[in-house]
């Protein structure tokens, strides 16, 4: 799997690090790490509904922050999880954009095994590092 | 983490680390704990405290509460004052999770009585107040209304038949803060919230029917002052915030913040998650107008809480919530920031007090404490784990020291991720059910992630509040039934 949760870095939060050859990669392990969070199987999630994410930041960090924040948004807007997502990044104009196009399903207590909300992405320790192999990610989030 | 040469200790329940310790303090860091709770601390406790003792306008110290913990930006327990003309406001300093806190309400049932329903009223509760990843509440309203909510607090709930008049006495800021403005959030805080109300979110939050036991009533008589009467008695304790509407206001000042506090304020931080404007400014007092949203959120969402467990109770023993005796005993906040006035160096100044993690409070005759507990002092309310009990504390003249501001909790001491792998969710729950406390839950591994073992000894630390003079405690509550979020 391309994220894994880390044990000794947050206590109330939950940490994980993702990785990616591309920065694509990189955003699509993450949010699948943060959706990961909140439910135990991605694969009970249902390819029902389709939404489209655009966000920008100035810097490719921030990026990741605002499209991670965007599921979280849709978590408690629309009562969505996503389970897949299809991510384009523009790196070279300015302000840095994404355009994703994401598929999931409304939550349902009877058929997901939910397991804790997410309340939001925190900037503590985040990072995006380039590592030999591609990207690398660290994230937090707030429980 | 060992007790580090350079710390100070100051006494049995105050170490301090010297503003030398790292460039840019302003000012000293203290970390209240006893030696045990000390060497129990995590190393990261550390250098959050220490980075927040060098924002802007930071007056006297940067302070963590016995039940401290590793956080974003500030530790959980952090503490800390800033002069509202040149000090920073900072979301870190607040939390996500805007103005969540805890409120008790009592009954005139003992456990004797509560026993042999503990099943049907966990159920019936269960059942009424939604818990969990992305749950949404039985009030609808509009996005007016809810915008309408946000600047009203509790006192919309009162207005619309969810609760007592007499309830908002008993809420800090009477159930609805000044000062909030729903034209400083953005439509996307409403799409996250206004579907929210009534809901209790999940994680560390729960709703937990209690028994105080005569053994574990230290002042009988501020007990009494409290409503707590009687031998067993069984009282509700839950603990919830603003929920999405709060975490969106936050994250979205966050950036507000990043982008104009160097650019435009000259202010550098050593963490990303202190980002922060001057209180003074048009984006801090944005911010604190937003914040107060927030604030108000929270009030409505717990009152309407309130109203639901009442009607649950109603249902079960077939009589009116006030024949028994629902009465609220108090709401507080632990993740805040509230303009009070101190004394400093010989002149009175207005600070923007943050507390994340940290209670407010108040000692006797404080401006600010209703009527009924205007002669002894504000009810604190710290939840302790689900397994060990919670405490019913009061405020003390002492905690000045502090501002005013006391624990919050017991302080996790294992993270989630370790504690999912650790405990079983279905096992813990039948083991629970064993011992006499009945829960129901959304997530077990939700659950798991809340084991006793996963915190502090609560004990310990109200041991260290009590002794360090932040807040007296009066009773420990024993938990019999619980809702998980």
């Amino acid at each position: 799997m391309p994220y894994r949760f880390l044990e000794d870095v947050a206590t109330a939060d939950i940490a994980f690090e993702a990785s990616g050859e591309t920065l694509e990669e990189l955003f699509i392990a993450s949010a699948l790490a943060t959706t990961n969070v909140m439910i135990r199987d991605l694969q009970q999630i249902e390819k029902r509904e389709r939404r489209e994410i655009k966000v920008e930041a100035e810097e490719m960090d921030l990026l990741l922050f605002n499209f991670l924040q965007e599921i979280i948004f849709y978590k408690d807007a629309e009562q969505l999880l996503f389970t897949e997502y299809d991510v384009k990044i523009n790196e070279k104009d300015t302000p840095l954009g994404l355009i994703a196009e994401v598929y999931g399903e409304k939550l349902n207590m009877s058929k997901h095994d939910l397991i804790v909300d997410v309340k939001a992405v925190t900037l503590h320790q985040f990072e995006i590092k380039k590592i030999e192999s591609g990207w690398k990610a660290t994230v937090i989030l707030d429980i | 983490m060992p007790i580090l040469e350079g710390i100070k200790k100051i006494s049995d329940t105050i170490w301090e680390i010297p503003a030398s310790f790292k460039e840019g303090m302003r000012v000293p860091a203290r970390i209240y704990a006893t030696e045990e709770l000390m060497k129990e601390m995590d190393q990261e406790v550390l250098t959050q405290i220490t980075n927040v003792a060098t924002l802007p306008g930071i007056i006297n110290y940067a302070y963590c509460m016995p039940d401290g913990h590793q956080g974003y930006g500030f530790p959980i327990g952090g503490v800390a004052a800033m002069d509202a003309k040149t000090g920073v406001i900072s979301p870190g300093g607040i939390g996500f999770d805007i103005n969540c806190g805890m409120r008790l309400v009592l009954t005139n049932l003992t456990y004797a009585e509560v026993k042999p329903h503990i099943k049907e009223l966990v159920n019936a509760l269960f059942q009424r107040v939604p818990a969990g990843v992305g749950s949404t509440g039985f009030l609808k309203i509009s996005k007016q209304q809810f915008r309408e909510v946000i600047a009203q607090g509790a006192r919309w709930c009162v207005k619309e038949g969810y609760g007592w008049e007499e309830d908002l006495e008993r809420i800090e800021e009477n159930g609805c803060i000044g000062g909030a403005d729903p034209s400083k959030v953005s439509e996307k805080a409403v799409d996250r919230g206004y579907n929210q109300i009534g809901t209790l979110g999940s994680g560390n939050h729960y709703l937990e029917i209690q028994v105080a036991k005569p053994e574990f009533i230290f002042d009988k008589e501020l007990a009494h002052v409290f409503g707590i009467t009687i031998p067993d008695q069984v009282v509700i304790m839950f603990h919830c915030g603003s929920r999405g509407f709060g975490h969106q206001v936050a994250t979205d000042y966050l950036q507000v913040f990043l982008k104009v506090m160097d650019k435009k304020y000259g202010i550098k931080i050593l963490d990303r998650e202190l980002a922060c404007a001057p209180f003074n400014s048009p984006e801090g007092q944005d911010y604190f107008a937003a914040m107060k949203g927030g604030i108000n959120m929270s009030f409505a969402n717990r009152q309407v809480i309130l109203h639901r467990i009442r009607e649950v109770f109603e249902n079960v023993f077939h009589k009116d919530a006030k024949k028994l005796g629902m009465h609220m005993v108090y709401d507080v906040a632990h993740n805040t920031a509230k303009l009070e006035k101190y004394e400093i160096g010989g002149e009175v100044k207005e600070l923007i007090v943050h507390r994340k993690g940290a209670t407010r409070a108040f000692g006797p005759k404080m401006e600010g404490l209703p009527e009924i507990y205007r002669d002894v002092g504000q009810p604190v309310i710290i939840g302790g784990s689900m397994e060990t009990g919670s405490y019913l504390l009061v405020g003390v003249k002492s905690g000045i020291q502090t501002f005013f501001s006391t624990a919050h909790g017991s302080g996790r001491t294992m993270s989630r991720t370790k504690a999912r792998r650790v405990f079983e969710g279905r096992r813990l729950l039948r083991d629970m059910e064993d011992r006499g406390i009945y829960v129901r839950t959304t997530s077990f591994s939700g659950l798991a992630e809340e084991a006793g073992p996963a915190y502090k000894d609560i004990d310990a630390v109200i041991t260290a509040t009590d002794k360090a003079g932040l807040s007296k405690r009066v009773v420990k509550l024993i938990p019999i039934g619980n809702v998980k979020g």
